[in-house]
């Protein structure tokens, strides 16, 4: 089951950095996105798993899941949503403003030539 | 008053004129000058404690781990600046009401005003030097603001920024030199330290200490080599030159040199720095002054040179030498305030402050003609003024300085630089106001009201007073020399008179009257020969080194900071890996602790749908819409594994966030291309799918490795399951932790969901306000338009489910602090159900039923939230303390009544807010000009008679 969640933060955080990297502003935004899963799931998983023992108290049970990172990791939800709804917002005013969704400036004369070019 | 007060006044009154300015310049001058004299008489109630030698202290521990105390002293060296300070501010408060023109925003500038009024005194009352250093930036930064207050000057900009380079950059190098001092001292108190003179001097880091100290008042004072920043300073407005620049601000480097006296003067390195640095200071700045021609940069470079001799009797290190310099610092901004103010009326009157384009005012401004010939003469040093008693006290401490074994010197410079600064003073009134009368002035001018040459006529009343009859002064002065001498020496017992006898000052003054003269009278061919002689532009060379400077850190930055976003990500995701596999290479690596669990074929299935959608997000991103599917794929599956890792809660908050987020980036995605073009090459492709698996690969091993093995140390959350029914009344430990052992982090989280919602919102605004808007309600979209965009079913739908949905957020909220469910989750859950709404109904139909703003939602749940934390103060109880208890209502069951549930409302209400704000806010984007804002929720109404607009399709752009 560890190597299941491991493998899921690896894939989240390389199909988000891939996504990162590229050119236009809706692109980065997803990445951006993956990357908060992974992250999320990441510090979430610092409490280690725990399957069927939600922190809810009951009487005559002592096993329960870590809810600090739970706690901690459900602010980081939200506040992630209100993250990409600001970039979001820059991304699409720069597109309005502009005509152009590329988060890199543009060379002026030869758009052409040296796109694509880290 | 206690001295907190006196401290707190201007910082809390800088508050009110901004609040004033819509209520006129008389009412936001009044309450400035209200705030001001309100610290004055704060700062008067305590002259018969200081007057008896007793020392006023307040006392707060603020961070005693690192030293760092709200300290605040007054004796009588503070109580002399304070009252120049608060004394002279109220003058110029006075004056800059009548000086300010109608187009100057004068709420911003007593706002500023009032900072730095406030900086200044906290500077002057620090028992703490670490507070004093905080205070010494204060006073940078608001004179900063205060220098570039006329923006549209570039002068005004350049000089701001000249002064806070240099008054920065000194207050860098003074704090180096305090921490050395605290670190030798022990304590960070001034009262302590300035009772460890040997400790401090036998100390091997007290020439460095003294050095970086001596650099930051040098800086200040505008001491001889970074003299150059304050005539550019004098771009600012005249009563902020005759405030900060005559008064106080540049008085403060000679403040500290005094108030470390006891504690660092007396040495050679001392001697030699101070005097020297002040003596050339004195002379360079009289001789600069005499050939300016600007009345405001004649009267800075004076004042350099006023600073410069002050600084020269501090650096003697006699008891006589500091009575001089304190003597001098009342004087000198007693007259020189005047001047200032005087230079600002012939400013205003006149248009002009060019000496060469004024004479003849004599006649024409009789009341500015006295005040500048009496406060002019007292600079010159003529007997009967103030300025003629403290000068004479220099020459005579000059005569008894021996400087690098030539008893000659210092005499001799003294008395040259005071030919120059009588002759600039003589030159001053009869260059101005003598002469013929012209028909050149680019103003007709005449004296002004009483406002404007009330102030300085003020202050031309102790000019000729102590000048008159010194012995007014000498009890206040020779108090204030015995704080300054703290102990480590007498009190000179020279009294102060005018007539001394036939002593050598008496001579040296006599040579400095007749040679100023004598140097006016043949002004014409001395200023041609210092026009043809080169000299060194100081603000040529400062910005060439500024520049240099830059060059420098751009050559160094920009090859990696280039302002390209994708390379930055690149480089660093690069380093981040990078950095992790040094850390792992060369740290140990403990042995498993944990056992694998065992995998059930539910979970691979999960694990292999996120795992086919991010892969699958990764190929087909250039489909938009598609990839938003898949990562709206992406987010259940991560929010089944929350409830498959016993995490309901945050299983709930996913969920309902990934809703909201799909709908977010849906909105924004009617005006994004649908769309990502092929644009990168395939070398670079290449380059970055390398870079994203080695991150993948880093983070997949860091988090297996880490699951495997238990934590170093036990979690705090043994703590937390603990308590959280006992002390926090709930059994859902996450809800419990969320608004009450970790309330305060909520708190900050809402606030900042809060602000993120403001940031749209202003961010559409400035959208919609600017030329986007033309071409956001004239585009078309770029596919077609359901015919139908409100259709009767989805509307009546969302109606009737609105009732469900919110009893439902109503029933998560409730149950939230014992079971799965909270505010931010039944906030989310009511967002929905709103958003349903505008997405059925469209934005007009919605928006016109909304009754309360969604600022306001975000305001009220952040208000309720911090009100109930500080509900707990009332039963002293530190913030955000939680309480509960059971009541029983028949016929009700008992139930738990706890605040933590209306911390949980106001997390409920901001949520809202926050949520309901952003997203409204793209859809206000979405209205466009020839689709019309219908009132009705359905486009196709079979009950209503009007047809559908002819012409266009009935959808509307709305939500």
């Amino acid at each position: 089951m560890e190597l299941l969640v491991a493998s899921a933060i690896g894939i989240l955080t390389a199909g988000g950095l891939y996504l990162l990297l590229r050119l236009r502003t809706f692109p980065v935004i997803l990445g951006i996105s993956l990357l908060t899963y992974a992250v999320n799931v990441f510090l979430f998983a610092s409490g280690r798993l725990t399957i069927g023992a939600p922190p809810i108290l009951r009487d005559d049970i002592t096993r329960y899941a870590d809810p600090l990172p739970q706690a901690l990791v459900l602010t980081a939800i939200v506040i992630s949503f209100g993250m990409t709804a600001v970039v979001v917002m820059i991304g699409l005013g720069a597109y309005l403003g502009s005509d152009d969704d590329h988060v890199d400036d543009q060379p002026e004369a030869d758009a052409d030539t040296s796109e694509g070019r880290p | 008053m206690s001295l907190f007060f006196i401290v707190a006044l201007p910082f809390f009154g800088a508050l009110l004129p901004g609040l004033m300015n819509p209520a006129g310049r008389s009412a936001c001058a009044g309450v400035t000058f209200t705030v001001s004299l309100a610290a004055f008489i704060g700062l008067l109630t305590n002259l018969p404690t200081v007057l008896a030698g007793e020392v006023v202290m307040a006392r707060v521990d603020w961070m005693p781990v690192l030293g760092l105390n709200f300290t605040l002293m007054l004796d009588g060296l503070g109580f002399f600046f304070a009252l120049l300070i608060l004394g002279i501010g109220l003058l110029i408060i006075a004056y800059a009401r009548h000086y300010l023109s109608r187009d100057d925003n004068m709420g911003q500038f007593f706002t500023y005003l009032l900072l730095f009024q406030g900086a200044m005194v906290g500077i002057v009352l620090s028992d703490n030097i670490l507070l004093l250093l905080i205070f010494w930036e204060l006073t940078s930064l608001s004179s900063f603001l205060l220098i570039g207050y006329w923006k549209h000057l570039p002068e005004g900009r350049q000089g701001a920024r000249m002064a806070l380079t240099v008054t920065g950059m000194g207050g860098l190098a003074m704090i180096g030199g305090m921490l050395i001092l605290g670190q030798i001292v022990g304590s960070y108190d001034l009262s302590v330290i300035l009772q460890n003179r040997e400790l401090i001097q036998a100390d091997p880091l007290y020439v460095p200490a003294l050095i970086l100290i001596l650099l930051g008042c040098f800086t200040k004072s505008a001491q001889f080599p970074f003299h150059f920043w304050l005539p550019h300073a004098m771009a600012a407005p005249t009563p902020v030159s005759a405030y900060l620049h005559s008064a106080t601000m540049v008085k403060a480097g000679i403040f500290l040199m005094a108030r470390m006296w006891p504690v660092l003067s007396g040495t050679t390195e001392w001697f030699v720095i101070v005097t020297t640095a002040g003596l050339i200071t004195m002379v360079l700045g009289a001789i600069i002054a005499l050939f300016k021609h600007d009345l405001k940069a004649l009267l800075a470079f004076s004042t350099v040179s006023h600073l410069g001799l002050i600084t020269m009797l501090l650096g003697t290190g006699t008891a006589f030498g500091a009575m001089a310099a304190m003597f001098h610092i009342l004087n000198h901004a007693t007259f020189k305030a005047a001047l200032f103010m005087s230079a600002g009326i012939v400013d205003h009157e006149t248009h002009t402050r060019d000496i060469r384009r004024l004479g003849g005012l004599r006649t024409l401004m009789p009341i500015t003609f006295v005040i500048v010939v009496l406060a002019a003469l007292s600079m010159a040093g003529i007997p009967l003024l103030n300025g003629f008693l403290s000068k004479e006290m220099m020459l005579e401490e000059a005569t008894h300085t021996v400087l690098f074994d030539v008893p000659w010197l210092v005499p001799a410079l003294a008395t040259f630089g005071s030919v120059f600064s009588a002759a600039y003073c003589f030159r001053l009134i009869g260059h101005t106001f003598f002469g013929p009368v012209r028909d050149d002035y680019p103003s007709k001018p005449h004296d002004p009201g009483f406002g404007l040459w009330g102030p300085p006529a003020l202050l031309v009343v102790p000019v000729v007073a102590i000048g008159v009859a010194p012995f007014l002064a000498e009890p206040f002065v020779k108090m204030v020399t015995a704080s300054v001498l703290g102990g480590e020496a007498e009190v000179p017992k020279a009294y102060f008179k005018i007539w001394h006898g036939l002593v050598p000052a008496l001579f040296l003054s006599v040579v400095a009257v007749v040679g100023g003269f004598v140097l006016l009278a043949i002004f014409n061919p001395a200023l041609r020969l210092w026009d043809r002689a080169p000299r060194p532009e100081a603000k040529i060379i400062f910005e060439a080194l500024v520049e240099a400077v830059a060059g420098l850190a751009r050559r160094l930055i920009l090859p990696l900071h280039n302002g390209a976003f994708s390379r930055y990500a690149a480089i660093g995701s690069v380093v981040i890996v990078v950095l992790g596999f040094h850390a792992w290479s060369t740290g140990t690596v403990g042995p498993a602790t944990r056992v694998m669990q065992d995998v059930t074929p539910v979970s691979v299935a999960g694990w292999a749908m996120l795992v086919a959608a991010t892969i699958g997000m990764v190929f087909l991103h250039r489909n938009r819409f598609l990839s938003l599917i898949l990562i709206g794929i992406v987010g259940l599956m991560v929010s089944i594994g929350f409830v498959f890792f016993s995490a309901p809660d945050l299983a709930m908050t996913q969920f309902t966030v990934e809703v909201v987020t799909i709908i977010l980036l849906l909105l924004a995605l009617n005006f994004l291309p649908n769309h990502t073009p092929v644009e990168s090459t395939v070398l670079r492709r290449v380059r970055d799918a390398a870079i994203a698996l080695f991150g993948g690969l880093a983070t997949f091993g860091l988090a297996y490795h880490y699951l495997l093995r238990d934590a170093v140390t036990g979690p705090i959350s043994e703590f937390h399951l603990a308590n959280s029914y006992k002390g926090g009344g709930g059994t859902n430990v996450v809800n419990v932790i969320l608004v009450d052992f970790r309330g305060f982090d909520t708190y900050g989280e809402i606030i900042v969901l809060g602000i993120a919602a403001l940031l749209i919102y202003a961010l559409t605004e400035t959208l919609l306000g600017g030329p986007v808007r033309a071409r956001l309600l004239n585009r078309t979209p770029d596919v077609a338009r359901a015919g139908d965009a409100h259709p009767m079913m989805m509307v009546v739908l969302t109606r009737v489910i609105m009732p469900v949905v919110l009893m439902v957020g109503f029933y998560i909220f409730l149950r939230g602090h014992n079971e799965p469910g909270g505010g931010f989750i039944a906030g989310l859950i009511v967002s929905i159900g709103v958003v349903m709404q505008y997405m059925a109904s469209g934005f007009s139909w919605a928006s016109a039923r909304l009754r309360y703003p969604y600022h306001g939602v975000i305001g009220a749940g952040v208000l309720i939230a911090g009100l109930t934390g500080i509900g707990s103060w009332f039963v002293g109880k530190p913030f955000l303390t939680s309480d509960f208890t059971y009541v029983r209502i028949p016929p009700f069951n008992e139930f738990e009544l706890a605040t933590a549930a209306l911390f949980d409302l106001g997390v409920f209400l901001a949520v809202v807010g926050a949520v309901m704000l952003s997203l409204e806010s793209f859809s206000r984007l979405a209205r466009r000009a020839h689709v019309p804002d219908s009132e009705h929720p359905m486009d196709i109404d079979p009950s209503r008679d009007d047809d559908p607009v002819p012409g266009t399709p009935a959808a509307q752009g709305g939500l």
